[in-house]
């Protein structure tokens, strides 16, 4: 098998295994399905309630992908700002290092007694938790910029603006891409952490309800889904950073990229 | 030299970093319109620093810095900069590289698109002269460090730039690609004529390219000693066999001997 193939199977291989092992230490154990149900019954289960999981994903994917969407521009529109002025870094670092280390399901009670149950606290707490690795990836990009380059545009008469413009921002976009990756699967945590505190919707209820009533299959289940979700969104915001800034990445292996940094 | 016709000059300068570091002091330096200006000194002679100073980018803390008959407070607009570094955007094509200036600086800025097929004609024409016809599509990272160079003198030069500040331009490439670009650079220069002030530590580079070498003294920097090379253009590597050639680099040589045993 050529390389290129063995690139492409592997994952799906890994995850074959994955639930092999899984069901074979079940079936060993003989362990009851509301200890640890085995791929084949919760793979059942996801097709007898494909209806409310479905419901549910899509309740969660929408206000995650909400949140994640307030998170990149605001993220952006930060990380711009304080990547572009060393003053502004400085003065404004701690606080968000500060806010990134509260644990998100602390507030998400705050948030519910100010918005209410529902989808609000949900697409904050979303927001809440990916806009920090956005913002340090855009200002990190930006502050990096080498200074010879600085002062050949300085040279020419290039504005702050100007050169944020034509440099700064082309030059974060590596870092944008990367950190969008890490981004959207955090907003998932987040909005399912607040829909699991207080919500009536979404998979976070979903799973607490399921639990409550020792279906613990169909929590399986819903889990299955999140993280197929955060799959597909990860490889679709990996492909849009190979698409969008491909130079920076230039004779790497595939594989090698898509880890991140 | 006649007074009117000097259009970068220096006197009594002197720069304190905040640190409380002493770069250059007591500074007097003067290059003619169209004059091929070498520095040359000890490493840590404060050579970058006085290319900031001229730049504007670094502001004098004694003394007076004057280009084109004005006294310089901010950084310049009438400056083209090369480095050792070659500093091109990995995101542009060369061309789009050497194109950056124009999209930045006055009077191009304003009309840039509605003249981009012209300046797209005039940048193509340069990488030409400088032997990179046929690349202009390609990134920078798919060139060699030599080709790197040769983009980042044409990005310095796209906007004719009155004045032409080199930082070692030469510094990282190899022995042959380096005096091949001094032809290169010698022969943008005898066409066009730009000031040019070339910082460099590179003794038989300075002697090939400039009209006059500056020596400067070991920290903190100071002029010691002017010299102008009288060799005919256009020089050739021959040139630089040639006993006269060879007397001048000695004689360079021995003087920054002489400011690094007096550091």
């Amino acid at each position: 098998m050529s390389r290129r193939w063995q690139e492409a199977l592997g994952p799906w291989f890994v995850v074959l295994a994955l639930f092999a092992l899984w069901e074979g230490v079940v079936i060993a154990a003989r362990l009851p399905s509301f200890v640890l149900p085995a791929p084949t019954e919760v793979f059942a289960t996801l097709v007898q309630f494909a209806g409310p999981i479905s419901q549910h994903s899509l309740h969660t994917l929408m206000t995650t992908l909400i949140g994640f969407g307030f998170s990149v521009i605001g993220g952006v529109a930060l990380g711009a700002a304080i990547g572009a002025s060393q003053v502004a870094y400085k003065a404004v670092f701690p606080v968000l290092v500060g806010f990134n280390s509260i644990p998100k399901v602390a507030i998400v009670p705050v948030l519910i007694i100010w918005f209410g149950i529902g989808t609000v606290p949900a697409v904050i707490t979303a927001f809440l938790i990916s806009f920090f690795p956005i913002v340090v990836n855009v200002a990190t990009g930006i502050a990096t910029l080498e200074p010879e380059l600085r002062d050949v545009l300085r040279s020419l008469g290039a504005s702050k603006f100007d050169i944020l413009r034509k440099v700064g921002l082309p030059r974060a976009a590596p870092y944008f891409f990367a950190s969008l990756k890490v981004a959207i699967t955090l907003a998932f945590v987040g909005s399912i952490i607040s829909e699991t505190v207080g919500s009536n919707e979404g998979v976070g209820y979903l799973m607490l309800q399921a639990s409550s009533r020792f279906q613990i299959p169909l929590v399986f289940a819903a889990l299955v889904v999140v993280a197929a979700m955060g799959i597909t969104m990860y490889a679709i915001f990996a492909g849009l950073e190979r698409r969008m800034t491909g130079w920076a990445t230039r004779g790497m292996d595939q594989a090698a990229y898509a880890t991140g940094h | 030299m006649r007074a009117e016709l000097k259009f970068v000059e220096l006197d009594n300068v002197s720069l304190t970093y905040g640190g409380g570091t002493l770069a250059v002091d007591k500074l007097d330096l003067s290059i003619a319109r169209g004059e091929f200006a070498a520095v040359v000194g000890p490493s840590g002679c404060g050579k970058s620093t006085l290319m900031k100073l001229v730049t504007g980018l670094a502001p004098a803390s004694k003394g007076n810095v004057v280009v084109a008959g004005r006294e310089v407070a901010g950084p310049l607009k009438i400056v083209g900069m090369a480095f050792q570094n070659p500093t091109l955007l990995p995101w542009r094509t060369t061309l789009d590289n050497v194109l950056l200036p124009l999209e930045i600086v006055q009077p191009y800025k304003a009309t840039f698109r509605r003249d981009r097929e012209k300046h797209v004609a005039r940048a193509k024409a340069l990488l030409a002269t400088v032997g990179l016809k046929g690349f202009e599509e390609r990134y920078p990272w798919q060139l060699s460090g030599g080709m790197q160079q040769r983009a980042s003198l044409c990005r310095a030069l796209i906007h004719e730039p009155d004045l032409l500040m080199l930082d070692e331009p030469f510094a990282a490439l190899d022995a042959f690609t380096r005096e091949e670009l001094w032809a290169v650079l010698q022969d943008l220069w005898l066409q066009r004529r730009f000031t040019c002030m070339l910082v460099t530590h590179d003794l038989r580079e300075a002697v090939y390219l400039a009209d006059t070498v500056h020596v400067m003294s070991a920290r903190p920097g100071r002029v010691i000693e002017t010299k102008t090379i009288d060799i005919p253009r256009p020089r050739t590597l021959e040139t630089t066999f040639e006993p006269h050639f060879v007397d001048l680099v000695h004689h360079l040589r021995a003087r920054i001997a002489q400011a690094r045993v007096a550091a």
